[in-house]
C-alpha cells in the first residue's frame, strides 16, 4: 500500500521533471540560435571575462564572448550530436541485432564475436582511438560514438529477438506462409520497440556525457564553435579569474543528464514492468 | 568449477586477438603514410623506403599484423616516434599512477555505495530511500571532469586546503601522496557510487521478497541479521560485476580527471600522444587499456562463483 502511494507520484515526478528537462533541451537546440543575444563568435575584447552584467547576463569569456549565447548554442551542438549518435547505433544496432538473432547459426556467432570484442572496450577508449585517427570534428564524434555504443544496441535487440522468435504468434506468422523478413518486420521487431526507447533515452545522456568529455580533452567539437565541452575546456586556465566560466556550462551538462536519467527512469518503469524496482 | 574457469578464461582469448586486430586495423586508417610522418622533415623518398623496409611495412598487412601480434606477445609495444623511448615501460609506468587512484576510489566507492544501497531497499519507498536515489541520480548526472574541477575551485583556490595539480607516488612521500590524490579521488568516488548505490538497491530489493529472508525473518533474527547475513550475500552478486565495469571503464575516462588535476596517469598519456600523433603510444595504450579491462571482467567473472556458487554448476 504504502509503495504504491510512495511509486506512482514518484514515477510521475520523474517523467514530468525529465520530461520537462528534455523538452527545454529541444526548444533550445530548434530555437536557441534566433533567441541567442549575440552571435557566439561574436568577440567584445573590452568584456573579456567579466561576471555577469546587463549586457552579458552569464558574462563574457576569455575573448569577450556572451556565455548565454555561446550555451544556447552549445544546447544545439550537444543535442545534435547526441540525437545523430543514438540515430546511428540504434540504425546499425537493430540491423546486426536482428540479423544474429534470427538468423542464429554461424552468422550469430560470428557477429557475436566481434560485438562482444567491441565491447570490451570501454566506450570512450574506443571513441578516443577512433578521434585519434579521423582527428577532431562533429562527424568524427557522431562515427566514433556511434560504433562505440553500437555493440549495446545489438546486444539488447538479439536477447529480445531470440526471445521473441521462439513465441506462438511468430510461428504463426510462418505457417500461414509469410515470408521470414515480413514476419521478422511485422511481428518480431516492433517487440524491440519498448526495450529500445528506453535504451535510446539512456544513450542519449551517455552521448551527450562522452561527447562533453571528448571536447573536454579537445578530441571532440573543435573550437571555436561552443560546445558545453570545449567551453570548459577553454575555460579551465581562467579559473582564478573567472569561475563562473567553468560553473555555467558543467551546470547545463548535469541538467541536461538528470533530465535524462529521470525521463529514462521513469520510461523504463512504464514500459518495462519487469525492470521496476 | 575447474571447467568453468577453463571455459571462461577460453572465452578470453578470441575476445583478446578480436581487441588486437581492432587496434592494429585503427592504426591503419590513419590518414597519410606513418612512414612520412614519423620521418617528418627527412621524408624523402629513399629515406621512406628503407624506413619502411626496417619497421616491416613493405610486407604484406597480414604479415605485418602477425609480426606486431608476436612484438606485443613478447612485451615489445614499439617505440615511441616523439621520443624513441619504449612505449610499454612508459606505460606501464603511468598506468601505476592511474591504477592507484582507481583502485582506491572503487574500493571507497564500494565500502560507501553497498550499505547505502542496502540501507535503502530496506527502507523501501520511504524517505532514506528516496534520499539516497536522489543522491545517486544527482552524482550520476555530474560530469566527473566538472565536479572535479569545482571541487578544484572550491577546496584548491577558494579555501586553499588541498593542492591542485600534480602528484606525489605513496613511495615517495606518503603524506603529500595523500594530498594530491585526495580531491581526484573525492571526485571518483561521488560519481561511481552512484550507480554502485542503485545496483545493490533493485538487487537487494528483488532477493527481499524471496521465501527464504521470510523464513529468515520468521525464525525470529534481528533485521540487520536478516539483510547481512542473508541478502547480503546473494544481493552482492550483480553489484560485483558492476564494480568490475567500473574498474576496467575507469581506466580510459581517467583521462578526463587526469586533464582536470594534471596527473602524469595513462589517461594523460594516452591524450597526449594523440595530439602529437606519436601512434605507437596511442597504440600501445588503446591495446593495453583494453587488455586490463578484459583481464579484470574475467578475474571477476572467476570469482563470481564465490559469491553466487549456482553459476559455476
Amino acid at each position: 500500500m504504502i509503495a504504491t502511494v510512495f511509486n506512482l507520484p514518484r514515477l510521475r515526478l520523474n517523467g514530468l521533471i525529465g520530461g520537462a528537462i528534455a523538452g527545454i533541451l529541444i526548444f533550445l537546440a530548434l530555437f536557441g540560435p534566433a533567441l541567442a543575444p549575440y552571435d557566439p563568435l561574436a568577440l567584445d575584447l573590452p568584456a573579456r571575462l567579466t561576471g555577469p552584467s546587463a549586457a552579458h547576463w552569464l558574462g563574457a569569456d576569455e575573448f569577450g564572448r556572451d556565455v548565454l549565447s555561446r550555451l544556447m548554442y552549445g544546447a544545439r551542438t550537444s543535442a545534435w550530436i547526441a540525437f545523430s549518435t543514438d540515430l546511428f547505433a540504434l540504425f546499425a544496432g537493430v540491423i546486426i541485432g536482428v540479423a544474429a538473432g534470427y538468423l542464429r547459426g554461424w552468422v550469430d556467432r560470428i557477429l557475436m564475436m566481434f560485438n562482444d570484442a567491441l565491447l570490451a572496450f570501454p566506450g570512450l577508449l574506443l571513441a578516443l582511438g577512433i578521434m585519434a585517427v579521423f582527428g577532431a570534428s562533429r562527424g568524427g564524434i557522431i562515427i566514433a560514438l556511434g560504433i562505440a555504443y553500437t555493440p549495446v544496441v545489438v546486444r539488447v535487440v538479439r536477447g529480445t529477438v531470440m526471445s521473441v522468435r521462439e513465441r506462438e504468434f511468430v510461428e504463426a506468422s510462418r505457417v500461414m506462409g509469410n515470408s521470414e523478413w515480413f514476419t521478422m518486420a511485422r511481428h518480431v521487431l516492433p517487440n524491440c520497440i519498448a526495450p529500445l526507447l528506453v535504451l535510446a533515452t539512456t544513450m542519449f545522456g551517455w552521448i551527450v556525457l562522452a561527447e562533453s568529455a571528448l571536447s573536454f580533452l579537445g578530441l571532440g567539437v573543435p573550437p571555436p564553435a561552443p560546445s558545453w565541452g570545449n567551453m570548459l575546456s577553454t575555460a579551465r586556465p581562467y579559473v582564478n579569474q573567472a569561475p563562473f566560466l567553468i560553473v555555467y556550462p558543467g551546470l547545463c551538462i548535469s541538467i541536461t543528464l538528470l533530465g535524462v536519467n529521470m525521463l529514462g527512469d521513469a520510461l523504463r518503469d512504464w514500459l518495462d514492468p519487469r525492470m521496476r524496482t | 568449477m575447474l571447467r568453468f574457469i577453463l571455459t571462461r578464461t577460453a572465452f578470453a582469448l578470441p575476445t583478446l586477438l578480436i581487441v588486437a586486430v581492432t587496434v592494429f586495423a585503427l592504426m591503419r586508417f590513419v590518414p597519410g603514410d606513418p612512414t612520412t610522418v614519423m620521418l617528418g622533415d627527412l621524408a624523402t623518398p629513399e629515406n621512406v623506403a628503407a624506413m619502411n623496409k626496417r619497421l616491416g611495412l613493405d610486407q604484406p598487412i597480414p604479415w605485418q599484423f602477425v609480426t606486431w601480434l608476436g612484438n606485443v606477445v613478447r612485451g615489445d609495444f614499439g617505440l615511441s616516434i616523439v621520443s624513441g623511448q619504449a612505449v610499454l615501460p612508459l606505460i606501464v609506468e603511468r598506468f601505476r599512477v592511474s591504477a592507484t587512484i582507481v583502485l582506491v576510489a572503487v574500493a571507497l566507492a564500494t565500502l560507501i555505495a553497498v550499505p547505502a544501497g542496502m540501507l535503502a531497499a530496506w527502507r523501501q519507498d520511504r524517505f532514506t530511500d528516496l534520499a539516497v536515489i536522489a543522491t545517486s541520480t544527482v552524482f550520476l548526472s555530474i560530469p566527473s571532469f566538472w565536479l572535479g574541477l569545482m571541487l578544484l575551485l572550491v577546496f584548491g583556490l577558494n579555501l586553499g586546503w588541498l593542492p591542485i595539480v600534480g602528484y606525489v607516488p605513496f613511495a615517495e612521500n606518503f603524506g603529500s601522496a595523500l594530498l594530491y590524490i585526495l580531491m581526484p579521488v573525492a571526485t571518483l568516488v561521488l560519481v561511481e557510487s552512484g550507480p554502485v548505490a542503485r545496483m545493490t538497491r533493485a538487487s537487494t530489493i528483488e532477493v527481499a521478497r524471496l521465501d527464504y529472508i521470510t523464513h529468515a525473518r520468521a525464525k525470529g533474527l534481528s533485521e540487520p541479521a536478516v539483510m547481512w547475513r542473508h541478502a547480503f550475500k546473494n544481493a552482492f552478486a550483480p553489484t560485483w560485476t558492476l564494480i568490475g565495469l567500473i574498474l576496467g571503464s575507469l581506466l580510459a575516462n581517467i583521462a578526463v580527471i587526469e586533464t582536470v588535476f594534471t596527473i602524469p596517469g595513462i589517461g594523460r598519456l594516452m591524450i597526449d600522444a594523440i595530439s602529437a600523433r606519436d601512434y605507437p603510444i596511442v597504440q600501445g595504450c588503446m591495446l593495453f587499456v583494453a587488455l586490463i579491462y578484459v583481464v579484470v571482467n574475467l578475474i571477476v567473472d572467476l570469482i563470481y562463483p564465490l559469491l553466487d556458487p549456482r553459476v559455476a554448476a
